[in-house]
């Protein structure tokens, strides 16, 4: 179903506006508020930030091990600002497993490490199909998994919020933890791709 | 409750589009959403996560489906603000149409008449509660998931109800979305991960390998069935 064919975002924006300005003249809302979020979430927060923690983790193997142990602690050594994640799981590709996120009830993600999500992980689509035939999925994606795969869904329905530390692309081995944080996706970071 | 929203295994929305070089904010609007959502909080409308994830479960269900992450939200945040008295509804029809609405347009908010009052704030910004007492079930336990459904807010997706996994991670406590999304309190429960296969879910059917894990508080669980 498309978002945007029988109800216009026009609608929505003036419903948003109608909205605002009722709460500006009660003294609830300022001038400034949306400026703030856009500022917070397109630079301070997004998946550059997580992209750091697989390339440490695929660097480091000790702190890869601290990282699948306790999520949460290893990632506060980056101290990143803007998102709160109370309990980070991070879940391995191996080659026996390959692992990917969804959230069916809403749309929880992993803010803190990987910003806010993309519209297709929020959409119906994705949310009802990804936990029963994550294979189609994933080859719509252009991601072939082997049946002899694990195929690991995380529906995170608590708050615990899960990303996926992908395999290490085969011919990075002697690149810089840098230049390995550039090569990190999103979509790898969610379980929908492959480096 | 038995929503739209509760979208895990429903069949038939095709295939999942994606846009290529997607902007974090399609159109201002989206961030001014995310702005009210904080000015709801302020306002004192909205006190915790729960009580904002139920406020958007309860629009219409075909917005839900139709009207995107904001526009859902965007139905939450008028629900909350309406209940609470903050808004009316009156006064946000009369601004919009000042503002050029269409008057037939359907607007997603649903606001009751008797809303629940969620008359605390945590004084923790998570939702963590450790807890003496001890968990019912272990690692390596096969649990059945509760079988019925309820009429308010919960975290047991219709899909997981009465099927069986096993318990893959114990995370102590956590405060319990099901009553602190009514004001009922935090009621902190043990969480477990729980695994479910895809033969368990989908029936012979299901693709080969498939291991769904989700998060599920003590009470949804109803059995030990490896000690039976």
């Amino acid at each position: 179903m498309s978002e945007h064919e029988n109800h216009p975002a026009s609608q929505q924006s003036i419903r948003a506006e109608a909205i605002e300005s009722l709460l500006i003249e009660k003294g609830l809302l300022s001038e400034d508020a949306v400026d703030e979020v856009i500022v917070q979430y397109n630079e301070r927060v997004g998946p550059m930030n997580g992209a750091k923690v697989v390339a440490r983790a695929w660097k480091d193997p000790a702190f890869k091990l601290r990282l699948l142990t306790d999520g949460t602690r290893a990632v506060e050594e980056f101290e990143f600002t803007g998102g709160q994640v109370e309990k980070l799981v991070v879940v391995e590709n191996t080659p026996a497993v390959h692992n990917v996120v969804v959230c069916t009830l809403c749309s929880c993600y992993p803010w803190a490490v990987l910003g806010l999500p993309p519209k297709w992980y929020k959409d119906p689509a994705y949310r009802s199909r990804i936990v029963r035939e994550p294979r189609r999925v994933l080859a719509e994606f252009g991601v072939q998994i082997s049946s002899s795969k694990e195929l690991r869904v995380w529906d995170s329905s608590a708050e615990i919020r899960y990303m996926v530390l992908p395999e290490m692309p085969s011919d990075s081995e002697s690149t810089s933890e840098e230049e390995l944080a550039a090569r990190v996706t999103r979509d790898a970071m969610i379980g929908v791709a492959l480096l | 409750m038995d929503g739209i929203h509760d979208l895990g295994g429903k069949q038939g929305f095709g295939r999942v589009l994606r846009e290529d070089n997607e902007p974090v904010f399609h159109d201002r609007w989206e961030a001014k959403v995310f702005a009210l959502v904080r000015a709801t909080g302020s306002a004192g409308a909205l006190m915790n996560t729960d009580q904002f994830r139920h406020a958007i479960e309860r629009i219409d269900p075909v917005g839900y489906l139709s009207h995107g992450y904001y526009g859902r939200w965007l139905g939450g945040v008028e629900n909350l603000l309406v209940e609470a008295g903050v808004l009316s509804q009156k006064e946000i029809a009369t601004r919009a149409l000042e503002l050029g609405a269409d008057p037939t347009w359907p607007v997603a908010a649903r606001p009751v008449a008797q809303p629940d009052v969620v008359g605390y704030e945590s004084e923790a910004s998570d939702s963590i509660r450790p807890l003496d007492t001890k968990p019912v079930f272990r690692v390596g336990d096969l649990v059945q998931a509760r079988g019925v459904s309820t009429t308010g807010h919960t975290r047991l997706p219709a899909y997981i109800r009465g099927r069986k996994g096993s318990i893959t991670a114990w995370h102590n406590g956590w405060v319990l979305p099901d009553s602190n999304a009514h004001g009922r309190g935090e009621n902190p429960e043990h969480l477990y991960t729980v695994a479910f296969t895809g033969l368990e879910l989908w029936g012979e059917d299901s693709e080969p390998g498939l291991v769904v894990h989700i998060d599920l508080f003590e009470s949804y669980l109803i059995q030990n069935l490896s000690k039976s």
